[in-house]
């Protein structure tokens, strides 16, 4: 017999999954439906989201990746996430594996920087960063975004290594401390294999972070077209009249690796990034 | 600790420090300097440090501008509002999705998405589905809920509702954040939820406790915790959120923010001073909530 209260709560939980499920899903799933029909159909009637099989297509991706030039933004992206992505995984496994593994001074003072700098409002840094790249030349190329999404990275993607790298058993690298391995032949040889998943995880996520930046890309980028990163580019197609299944088309384009890289890594990247929230 | 372990953990450590110091520590010291300077954007060229106007009017001008005030109010009304909100938005789907059924770990997936979503994109969206012309929520409105006639959501500074006045662009932003960041939190209450022993619960329910008490005698204090951490993660990064805000309305209809302001003043009105003034300002207020969540957890455990 179930009480009046189950039953009500029954209803509810999958009113609220249902609701969940509309809310998160329901806007990507708009922007593909309007990306695929005419301009001014989706005009004239708003409210028919499926497009008719009259109507149905894709000519907006071209548009938009060759005529509004997001195609050569993809590109400035993809450089620019790739490199940042590598370069932090690198400095922070190094990093992650000295604060699991090595008792040093200082260690407790490099924790509280790390959490600082991630604390720290972007936009408060951005005013510095523009001022202090620009005394230097470093605006307006892509090299000076890298510097700066790597040092924004480093603490999130040190922070998760840490969870993946503390599973590594010490055991096994004492026994190749043994056997003549030095501390980077460890870490390269033994932590970073077994590690392996972890590490691309957090890579996708840096990767997903610098992918997805606006701020900076906008105050150092936003003279030199040619430079644009994917989101500025879309940013600044919405301030001129470009209709609206063109910018759709674009917003589902820069989009789609990202859900599907975090489709690929779902699991172990929601470890990494609720760690610690286990202990609340 | 051995010699070699403290040269080894340094040296591992040192390319990550140089880079955070580099990129993030002193540029912050560079704003402390900035807010004391007079210098603008086209100063920038001649910037030489040892030639530097110092002046304390950066932050006394901005302490005594109102638009600076009202925009510390909204940015604590929004970041306020969109924390709490996203905590119970994550807090109840978390609940809905506890019990196994089949799907559910797709929909644990796709509840996620908001949160992955390249920020232009989902503004971008947004501003479509919003839009007062052809966007879907408007449509529905005047077709299907007798609305008099389309919203501006994103440009409306207030409108009456029956005896209310809602501030409905600043409520727009609100719940693109609530949206967007819920499904952290429900990430984090998930993984605690998974944590909590199940024998406790069953006794409850054995004695003929319902999951209402349940869940308030039994879950919610075992939650406490990571919502009470929830809650300053996401306050602290909705305080400081400049992309939602800027992207959705640019400041406009009543959603002008600190990060707004400081890009307004670094941008439009190119005055490094007065720019790093409200920086340094909103840095401070965010440091206080910290101090005090510290000052908290250390009494919690006394």
């Amino acid at each position: 017999m179930r009480s009046a209260e189950d039953r009500v709560l029954g209803v509810l939980r999958w009113a609220v999954i249902a609701v969940a499920v509309v809310m998160t899903a329901g806007p990507l799933l708009y922007g593909m439906l309007l990306s695929v029909r005419p301009y001014q159909s989706v005009v004239s009637e708003p409210l028919d989201l499926l497009p008719a099989p009259s109507e149905f297509t894709v000519d907006s991706y071209p548009t938009a990746m060759g005529e509004f030039g997001l195609g050569g933004n993809m590109w400035n992206s993809l450089q620019v996430a790739l490199v940042t992505a590598g370069l932090a995984i690198v400095l922070s496994i190094l990093g992650a594996y000295a604060a699991v593994r090595l008792r040093f001074f200082g260690r407790d003072t490099v924790n509280v920087v790390f959490l600082g700098v991630y604390l720290l409002p972007g936009i408060v840094l951005a005013v510095p960063l523009f001022v202090l790249l620009s005394r230097i030349g470093l605006t307006g190329s892509l090299v000076g975004l890298v510097f700066v999404y790597t040092a924004q990275t480093v603490p999130v993607a040190l922070y998760m290594l840490r969870t993946y790298l503390a599973a590594v058993p010490s055991s096994v690298e004492e026994a190749a401390m043994i056997d003549g391995c030095g501390r980077i032949g460890v870490i390269r040889r033994v932590v970073l294999p077994m590690a392996l998943p972890g590490v691309a995880a957090t890579a996708l996520y840096v990767f997903m972070i610098a992918w997805n930046e606006y701020l900076f890309a906008l105050l150092f980028l936003v003279a030199d077209r040619d430079r644009w990163t994917v989101s500025l580019g879309i940013a600044q197609l919405t301030e001129f009249s470009v209709s609206t299944t063109v910018l759709m088309a674009g917003s589902i384009a820069i989009t789609v690796p990202v859900v599907a890289g975090f489709f690929l890594a779902q699991r172990l990247l929601v470890t990494g990034l609720t760690s610690g929230a286990e202990k609340g | 600790m051995s010699r070699r372990e403290d040269r080894d953990g340094r040296l591992l450590v040192a390319p990550t420090m140089l880079v955070v110091l580099a990129f993030a520590v002193l540029p912050f010291l560079a704003v402390v300097l900035f807010a004391f300077l007079d210098v603008r954007l086209v100063d920038i060229p001649r910037l030489y440090l040892d030639e530097l106007d110092f002046t304390g009017e950066n932050l006394a001008g901005v302490w005594a501008s109102p638009r600076f005030w009202s925009a510390a109010t909204t940015t604590v009304v929004y970041a306020a509002a969109s924390s709490a909100g996203a905590i119970v938005a994550g807090l109840v789907v978390a609940l809905a999705l506890r019990r196994p059924f089949r799907g559910r770990g797709l929909i644990r997936a796709l509840v996620l998405v908001p949160y992955i979503l390249p920020v232009v994109a989902a503004t971008t969206i947004w501003k479509t589905l919003l839009n007062p012309g052809y966007g879907l929520v408007n449509a529905v409105g005047t077709e299907w809920l007798g609305w008099a006639g389309p919203v501006a959501f994103l440009t409306t500074t207030s409108r009456d509702v029956g005896p209310f006045t809602v501030p409905v662009a600043l409520c727009t932003v609100i719940a693109f954040e609530v949206w967007k960041t819920a499904p952290l939190a429900f990430l984090f209450i998930t993984a605690r939820l998974q944590v909590i022993p199940g024998d406790i619960e069953e006794a409850a329910q054995i004695d003929g406790a319902g999951k209402t008490r349940i869940f308030r005698h039994l879950l919610l204090p075992e939650l406490a915790g990571v919502m009470a951490l929830l809650a300053v993660l996401r306050f602290l990064w909705s305080f400081q959120n400049f992309n939602d805000i800027y992207l959705l309305t640019g400041g406009a209809g009543g959603t002008e923010v600190l990060a707004v302001r400081v890009y307004t003043e670094l941008v439009v009105r190119a005055n490094i001073g007065t720019a790093s003034a409200t920086g340094l300002l909103m840095t401070g207020m965010l440091l206080v909530v910290v101090a005090v969540y510290a000052w908290m957890l250390k009494r919690g455990k006394a």
